[in-house]
């Protein structure tokens, strides 16, 4: 059982190092992208909303596999396309996490009472001075659990890119069995490897659970 | 909601969000065109990259592709909401040495990426001879991964109804038993549907992992066609198309949710300014 | 109200695909018959024999009782495993398939195919997903140890397709080095380009298909893909604009037809049947019709019996 992880000790840890790079930078860049969206579906502007509305719409309605096909063979095509296959996969994540941490950015907003943002315009802030200094800040605090959700399941879906020539955590069971290692084996340390990095995660989360249910 | 965040636009701000507006319009038919005009220097809308789809077998074989992900989500879906309403069930009883393997079980499943739930059925059934075919894989990946998030929607909208029902009930002398069952489920349930039709709306979209797994559904059609030298790789065309049918069920499904959750709004009866709206754990779908 | 409205719509949507299912039967090839590319042509006719019988042999009772065999092929190669728009199959390795189907007594027609990706042929050979598996798989010792072997029907070489104008790797694999190469997820190429270490590893890019990496090779995205030339030949031939095969072949990849590793019964009944045909002329008679389109004549291999 531990000689299947010992002996492809390298294969596990390449692995899992990609999928955690995969995650950090796919994660920052939707966080980005997801709360400009949400900027997006509140500002005064129709047309901003109507493309912030646009994007989450369709990105939430896509499976993430058709997203990654687009860009590793569509995008290909009209000379579109990233310098390499981790940042292909790496903007495949992020066009698709971003649609879900918008809807939460936004619902964070919502949860703001009117009051902080009447106030904020009463002293003579501008809109976007009301959403990043006054708004933003506190919805943030709220969004935590339902933001770390979305984050875990970016963290799990890192394994699609497996089948994308990205040598991640879910590219170890082809690898294996081409070793002609154990496969079942070899899914259950990907499993234990997964609930390693998922846990602090969900701590995360139940802690800010707590937190706001204080408040 | 959001007009919380801007004032009533004066007429000088009316002018700037105006201008703003043709500006963003502007950019967006820009980009729009340029791409398409893109895509066309390319020859993508050539009629020999499209002629596939005239073809009589190939449009069988979309149909077909796409009713086997309806079965296998039609399937899942089953599974999954009696999965989730025993284990929810069981993450609420009194008895500790239900509740805790419970708890293990829905946070462990929602742990696991998707398509590793998937690879223990296929490679496992083909390890050990099982008999499972990539059907079986696909749809007890998708209902053990739904099932535990329907388990905590579930569990969520019922701890969501007011304390105040559950006293009552049990003042009255009820047993938990009846106390769930007539008093916190029929009040769960309507705040819980668009958490779960959204969930659903997940577990439509996953199948389309099952192509990995030689499961032959609508994505696994989609690239064997685009991967036709004769048609000159007609992924772009084919993805296009696929792409369509997909944000076209999952948004069927999306206005079921809406429509629910409107409906429920309607219809709250229960005293205002509790929010009973289960925690929507739409999470961005497994893998 | 609105529910009806969806009700509505879902029928409109049922209604439009039903109606929108007409189309063409065969294909409008442009370059009329004659041609290797396009639709497949007609297969060959085999005898089925009658009264066929392996004892001993557990996968071949599966079979019998099933009344068809459960075959593991490749469809995007063309002269080897292809399946065109029409949903017909051909290829030389397709023609093997249906005469080992016909030499069990089983009618060749009804074999019911299974597209396997290399990655995945072990287990579902070993796990009987299918009967048997014949894709362009080489014989290795590392696989003797997972699946048994009849064979080899064919024999080809690891070769690259590169695109027309680049000549900087004619060298062959020599000049590998510093290139972007593709190959599929689990293949013979890719793990000896890895051993080989032939180019840099953050240069190797893996796909679960051939045509994905052909795809990437027209895009610019990989600068050779490396297979088979029997293979890679049949790219060549659908793309002679674009592609061509560089023709320095740099090893010997012996094509078997993947049993089950146990079922030593029913690879000697196919190594018989493949015997046969190196003698009786059906085998040239399959490869003139299908790979010998595209590449200069062949002779039958010798069996490896072990």
């Amino acid at each position: 059982m531990l000689s299947v992880l010992t002996d492809n000790w390298e294969l596990f840890r390449d692995g899992f190092w990609t999928t955690l790079r995969l995650f950090l930078v796919a994660g920052v860049l939707s966080l980005i992208l997801g709360t400009v969206l949400a900027g997006f579906r509140v500002s005064p502007v129709t047309a901003l909303r109507g493309i912030g509305t646009g994007y989450v719409n369709t990105l939430r309605n896509t499976p993430l596999t058709l997203v990654f096909s687009f860009l590793f063979f569509g995008a290909a095509k009209t000379q579109l396309s990233l310098p390499t296959f981790f940042w292909a996969a790496v903007a495949a994540l992020t066009f698709y996490t971003s649609a879900f941490i918008c809807e939460v950015v936004r619902a964070g907003i919502n949860t703001i009472s009117p009051g902080q943002a009447e106030a904020a315009r009463a002293v003579g802030m501008t809109f976007m001075q009301v959403l990043t200094i006054v708004v933003l800040p506190q919805a943030f605090r709220a969004i935590v659990p339902p933001l770390t959700s979305v984050l875990i399941a970016l963290l799990k879906n890192t394994t699609i890119a497996a089948g994308f020539s990205v040598l991640e955590a879910g590219a170890i069971p082809a690898a294996m069995a081409e070793r002609g290692e154990n496969q079942m084996l070899t899914l259950v340390w990907i499993t234990i490897g997964f609930l390693i990095l998922i846990t602090p995660l969900v701590f995360l989360q139940r802690w800010a659970e707590r937190r706001t249910a204080v408040a | 909601m959001s007009a919380v965040l801007y004032d009533v636009p004066g007429p000088r701000a009316r002018l700037r969000n105006r201008i703003l507006n043709v500006v963003v319009i502007v950019a967006v038919v820009a980009v729009v065109i340029w791409l398409v005009l893109r895509l066309n220097d390319n020859g993508q809308f050539a009629a020999r990259r499209w002629a596939q789809f005239e073809y009589k077998a190939i449009q069988k074989e979309l149909l077909t592709g796409l009713l086997n992900t309806l079965r296998a989500a039609g399937a899942a879906t089953v599974l999954a909401l009696i999965f989730g309403a025993v284990f929810a069930a069981a993450r609420i009883s009194d008895h500790k040495w239900v509740r805790v393997p419970a708890t293990l079980v829905v946070e462990l499943f929602r742990a696991i990426p998707l398509l590793i739930l998937m690879f223990f059925f296929y490679y496992g059934s083909l390890q050990y001879h099982l008999g499972l075919t990539p059907f079986h894989a696909v749809v007890f990946g998708l209902t053990l991964y739904n099932g535990s998030v329907l388990a905590e929607i579930f569990r969520a909208g019922i701890s969501a109804v007011p304390k105040g029902q559950r006293e009552a009930a049990y003042a009255m002398g009820l047993r938990k038993n009846q106390v769930v069952r007539l008093i916190l489920l029929p009040q769960a349930v309507r705040a819980m549907l668009p958490a779960i039709v959204s969930q659903l709306v997940v577990l439509l979209k996953d199948t389309a992992l099952g192509f990995i797994i030689t499961y032959n559904e609508l994505l696994y059609v989609a690239k064997q066609m685009g991967g036709r030298l004769e048609f000159g790789f007609p992924y772009i065309p084919t993805y296009m198309v696929v792409a369509v049918i997909y944000i076209g069920l999952c948004s069927l499904l999306s206005l079921l949710a809406r429509y629910l959750e409107a409906r429920t709004r309607r219809n709250r009866k229960i005293a205002p300014g509790t929010t009973v709206t289960a925690a929507p754990l739409d999470d961005g779908g497994a893998a | 109200m609105r529910m009806r409205n969806l009700v509505a719509t879902l029928g409109v949507a049922a209604l439009a695909l039903t109606v929108g299912a007409c189309g063409k039967d065969d294909s409008p090839t442009a370059g009329g018959g004659g041609s290797t590319t396009g639709s497949c042509g007609d297969l060959h006719k085999f005898t089925v024999a009658s009264g066929a019988d392996v004892t001993g042999s557990p996968t071949f009772t599966k079979m019998k009782a099933r009344g068809h065999a459960v075959v593991g092929v490749k469809a995007d190669q063309p002269n080897l495993g292809y399946k065109d728009a029409n949903g017909k199959r051909c290829g030389f390795d397709i023609e093997i398939a249906r005469m080992v189907s016909a030499q069990l007594g089983l009618d060749p027609d009804k074999i019911e195919y299974q597209e396997i990706p290399s990655a995945n042929r072990e287990t579902a050979i070993g796990g009987g997903q299918i009967d048997y598996y014949v894709g362009t798989y080489s014989i290795t010792d590392k696989r003797k140890k997972l699946v048994s072997f009849a064979g080899p029907y064919f024999v080809a070489g690891q070769d690259l397709l590169v695109r027309k104008s680049d000549t900087s790797m004619d060298a062959g694999k020599t000049a590998l080095k510093g290139k972007k190469v593709c190959s599929a997820t689990g293949s013979t190429p890719i793990q000896r380009v890895k051993d080989e270490q032939l180019t840099e590893a953050s240069n190797i890019s893996e796909f679960k298909t051939y045509s994905e990496c052909v795809s990437q090779l027209l895009d610019n995205k990989t600068d050779a893909v490396t297979t088979d030339d029997a293979i890679l030949k049949g790219y060549a031939a659908n793309a002679p604009d674009e592609l061509r095969v560089v023709g320095k072949p740099f090893s010997t990849e012996k094509y078997g037809i993947g049993l089950p590793l146990t079922d030593k019964a029913l690879r000697d009944k196919v190594n018989a049947g493949l015997e046969s045909s190196f003698t009786d002329g059906t085998w040239k008679a399959l490869y003139d019709e299908t790979l010998g389109k595209s590449g200069a004549a062949a002779t039958p291999p010798s069996l490896e019996k072990y």
